[in-house]
């Protein structure tokens, strides 16, 4: 593993380092919410998924959901995290509409996950590791709808009491990359895992980012944090101007005033959303209507026990079963739909050991390059796994050429159909009958004597030889023999 | 038929199975009791029309035969307890007409058992007093004067309607909670007797929370047993409430009249207060000597931390409730007191909703959960708590069945008598029942004399966790010593 040298930022008085730390708000995959039985289900009509506990009505009472414990500490283990297995939830205090209760129900000093870490993928093959702090169940708040009348707002409580988990990692981030790349890795953890979809337009993964600077070496900066950011990019952006703006100030001979920021993409830039004097005093306490979360570390086993295959462990697995390359392995892994897509693949291909790691190029290569190109998604790709397996058994069993199973590739993206089929009835098939190409190579040799007796002293004219071969073959000659034939007959 | 208000509930019970009168009788005369009555203030809301309606589907029952434990007895809640299409208010202004669309789980278990609603109970807003003098209802009288005296006294709070009621006969029993002696100590100043089970074994669903580590919900009756057969209804192991426990409800009214012969009853030394009444300390004296009377033995014990849990008391229930009471905002229901933006609303609301008291104790409660003093009183407080708990667990480790103390330090007082300059006199009411909520444990009191004014006085007994059936049978020693009591009509 290689270590990660991180991005600095000069100044006019030299370089400065970013420390970053993030807290990631991920909605916990659960049909129904964290206290409550209403629904989780997103975008029904204002105020449709919302129980008596939820609108927070005199004497209703909270009671955990299982499926939510169970979720995050899924998600601890994913994390590789101590698993607490005594927790307790608190009540943070303050007023606002889209919090009935007036407070959110939180775990504030004892957290149902502890400590862990996540190795992080960055260009060039370098890996950074993030240290996470902890992971807790809260409470999702309300919406509050500002559009609906001229003098009034509104408030959607679908989303209030909908569980998430908050992701504190250590401030082990050191510059935007890393930032993104852990955002990336954690979602797709997370996505593996089964415990948040990740769908980040919809704010079910939001991430608040504290920034500082110092320079290389010094004690820690004054931080700023720029709240709910939906979108990696964006992170990233905010970063750097955040990171420039401190730099600036420092350097001006000013000072960073600890403050919450919000991150206008339109602009480019972070803007101050409240200072640290103007910050709530939470006021937590124990909830005392809910017991202290206990459970076994046989129930902790159980869910270990059934924990699907990580993106580091599959990484691995292809490494060392299809000889691919890391790189190759983790962009493969890096989506848990891609690396279903690939394992399908596999799972369909005549000889694995021998075409794994050509199914992962074309997989790589062919289909996400023509996925990107087209704006497609993976799970609505025209080709599908199996195609795609036929395609490289094909090529595999030396039925047709790599260049010709482009063209199928390509009509099997268009038209859609078997690929072997196809070979045949339009006659794709690669010919390794000796003696029709040896027709074919005579044909040429003798169209073009100068060029043949050429060869001997020019040997990469040989190349303009294989190419009209194959062009005069319509490409399904196969190469080996054309070229194996060509050197025999010109005597090089 | 005018003297049906004066049976007991179990007396009722007997006289409907055997049809000598129909629920609907019993109903009637209670409602008629209730009209006439009205000077008491102890209904905020009387419902005749479905109290009629369930009298009559009870004697259907009971002429069928399928008859529930409590079929066709009338009974009064507390308005602390939601009642669907009933309004609910817990008596403050916040909660206007506020008309709850659930049933809580403990009336809906009375019902289930047959009973009748007459209609809601007074008591102090959102049960914080001892006097039920903070109710946005106004204050509720007490059946009982002093002799030769036209003053009307409190019936003690915060469930002041609950006992008044019972008391004055207008109810059969009724519903009540107690979060610091709200049942215990208005039991004490109406002669009647009431029980405040251990926490964990009535759902706290659907009843306006106070502050829930203390809050228990349970009855006021008549006699011990009458209070035996409401608890028993009244308890149970609810999945909505993850704080109620569950273990099976036993018959209490079995444990009526059960021998108590060798069961040590605990005096502990730390309740004999400075400067209390010596009348207070005579009673207490003649309780202990009934008991021993039946067979139990007495023993000395102490309570070491009791001085510390009037003080942690005030620290815990008001940081409980200053956030319990934070969903009365005037956004979703209840008041609305209009404002230029969200914060004027929340400000004008609250200011305009909450009761003086009220808004005294969230202001102490927000004030020791704030940033700097959370750990100099939140904290000490629960770590007093701890010690309060220990002191009890100590005990009944020795081999305490059960601990004797007079309920109250006085019998009860004047309307505005008390706690007008300092909140703390009236605090001190809740001196010898604090304790109780502190550590969770069951207690009742139950009627014992009169004080010289001929006011009634009651005693508390305080029993291990879950062990409400020792109190039933200890209790019924002393109410069959001490006899029972009852207010000359006034009203």
């Amino acid at each position: 593993m290689s270590t990660a040298t991180h991005k600095l930022l000069r100044g006019a008085t030299g370089d400065w380092e970013m420390v970053i730390g993030m807290e990631i708000h991920a909605q916990v995959t659960s049909n129904s919410k964290l206290f409550s039985g209403a629904s989780t289900t997103f975008g029904g009509e204002p105020n449709s998924h919302v129980s008596l506990v939820d609108a927070a009505m005199p004497g209703m009472l909270p009671v955990i959901n299982e499926e939510c414990v169970r979720q995050a500490v899924r998600t601890g283990l994913g994390l590789n995290a101590q698993i607490n297995l005594r927790s307790v939830f608190d009540r943070k205090n303050y007023f606002y509409p889209d919090s009935p209760q007036g407070y959110q129900i939180s775990q504030y000093k004892s957290p149902i996950v502890g400590e862990g870490e996540v190795v992080v993928e960055l260009d060039g093959g370098r890996t950074a590791t993030i240290g996470i702090e902890r992971l807790h169940l809260e409470q999702d708040a309300g919406k509050l709808l500002h559009d609906q009348s001229p003098s009034m707002s509104f408030v959607d409580l679908n989303r209030c009491g909908v569980a998430l988990m908050e992701i504190v990692s250590k401030p082990d981030i050191r510059d935007a990359e890393q930032a993104k790349a852990y955002v990336t890795k954690l979602r797709s953890i997370l996505r593996y895992l089964g415990t948040c979809d990740g769908d980040m337009e919809k704010g079910n993964l939001r991430a608040d980012v504290n920034v500082s600077v110092r320079k290389p070496g010094a004690p820690l900066g004054t931080r700023c944090e720029i709240k709910n950011m939906n979108s990696i990019t964006f992170i990233g952006q905010a970063i750097e101007f955040e990171a420039r703006r401190q730099i600036e100030i420092l350097e001006e001979g000013g000072a960073i005033d600890q403050e919450t920021r919000l991150y206008d993409p339109n602009k480019g830039e972070t803007r101050s959303m409240r200072s640290k004097e103007e910050a709530h005093d939470y006021r937590y306490f124990p909830d005392p209507d809910l017991l202290p979360l206990e459970f076994s570390q046989a129930f902790v086993d159980e869910l270990k026990a059934e924990l699907p295959e990580l993106p580091d462990q599959k990484k691995t697995r292809f490494v060392a079963d299809f000889g691919l390359s890391a790189y190759d392995a983790s962009v493969l892994v890096a989506e848990r739909e891609s690396a279903l897509f690939y394992e399908t693949v596999l799972d369909k291909l005549a000889n694995r050991a021998r075409d794994g790691k050509m199914a992962a190029n074309w997989v790589i290569n062919e289909l996400f390059g023509r996925l990107n190109k087209e704006g497609r998604d993976i799970t609505d790709s025209p080709v599908n796994a199996e195609q795609l397996a036929a395609i490289v058994d094909l090529i595999g069993e030396g039925t047709i050429s790599g260049k010709i199973a482009k063209d199928l590739f390509e009509i099997v993206w268009q038209e859609g159909g078997d690929p072997r089929a196809l070979v045949e009835s339009r006659g794709m098939k690669q010919v390794t009958d000796l003696s029709a190409i040896e027709k074919v190579v005579d044909d040429i040799i003798a169209a073009n004597p100068d060029k043949a007796a050429q060869v001997k002293d020019k040997p990469q004219s040989l190349g303009w030889f294989v190419g009209q071969v194959m062009k005069a073959s319509g490409g399904k000659a196969n190469p080996q023999s054309v070229n194996d034939l060509l050197k025999s007959k010109l005597g090089v | 038929m005018t003297d049906l208000t004066s049976l007991t509930l179990a007396e009722a019970r007997k006289g409907l199975a055997d049809k000598t009168f129909t629920s609907l009788e019993l109903t009637d005369a209670h409602l008629s009791a209730i009209e006439k009555a009205r000077v008491l203030n102890a209904f905020v809301m009387e419902t005749p029309d479905q109290a009629r309606a369930m009298a009559r589907e009870a004697d259907a029952k009971i002429g069928k035969g399928d008859a529930g434990p409590l079929a066709g007895i009338p009974l009064g809640i507390k308005d602390l307890f939601a009642t669907k299409g009933v309004r609910t208010t817990a008596c403050s202004k916040i909660l206007g007409n506020f008309v709850p669309t659930y049933e809580s789980t403990v009336t809906s278990q009375l019902w289930r058992d047959g009973a009748v609603m007459l209609g809601k109970l007074n008591n102090d807003e959102f049960a914080m007093g001892s006097a039920n003098e903070t109710s946005c209802f106004g204050p509720v009288g007490n059946p009982w004067r002093r002799e030769g005296s036209n003053t009307t006294l409190v019936p003690g709070g915060s469930s002041g309607g609950s006992a008044s009621a019972v008391a004055a006969l207008l109810c059969m029993g009724a519903t009540a909670t107690d979060t610091g002696g709200s049942i215990r100590q208005p039991a004490a100043f109406t002669a009647t007797v009431g029980i405040k089970p251990t926490y964990g074994r009535c759902s706290r669903w659907g009843i306006v929370a106070f502050a829930s580590s203390l809050d228990q919900a349970g009855p006021i009756a008549r006699s011990v047993r009458d209070s035996a057969m409401l608890l028993r209804s009244m308890a149970g192991h609810d999945p909505k409430d993850t704080t109620s426990v569950d273990i099976a409800v036993p018959d209490y009214e079995a444990a009526i009249g059960k021998s108590v012969k060798g069961m040590k009853i605990g005096i502990p030394k730390e309740y004999r207060l400075d400067g209390m009444p010596a009348e207070i300390e005579k009673l207490w004296t003649e309780g202990a000597a009934w008991l021993k009377a039946a067979g139990a033995e007495l023993v000395e014990v102490s309570l070491p931390h009791t001085k510390y849990a009037l003080p942690a008391y005030y620290i815990v229930a008001p940081a409980e409730a200053s956030s319990n009471l934070a969903r009365y905002d005037g956004v979703r229901y209840g008041l609305r007191e209009q404002g230029k933006n969200i914060i004027e609303l929340y400000e004008n609301t609250r200011a305009e909703g909450f009761g003086a008291e009220v808004r005294r104790r969230v202001m102490i409660g927000t004030y020791v959960l704030s940033a700097g003093y959370y750990d100099a009183y939140y904290l000490r407080a629960q770590k007093v708590r701890t010690l309060i708990k220990k002191d009890f667990e100590d005990c009944f480790a020795k081999g305490v069945d059960a601990i004797l103390t007079p309920a109250t330090p006085s019998a009860a007082f004047g309307i505005g008598e008390k706690g007008g300059a300092d909140p703390v006199e009236m605090y001190l009411n809740d001196i010898f029942t604090v304790t109780v909520n502190m550590a969770g444990l069951p207690g009742i009191a139950v009627p014992a004399g009169k004080d010289a004014q001929g006011l009634p006085l009651g005693l508390q007994l305080i029993g291990r966790p879950f062990e409400e059936e020792t109190l039933f049978s200890l209790g019924e020693v002393i109410e069959q010593a001490a006899g029972r009591f009852t207010p000359a009509r006034w009203w």
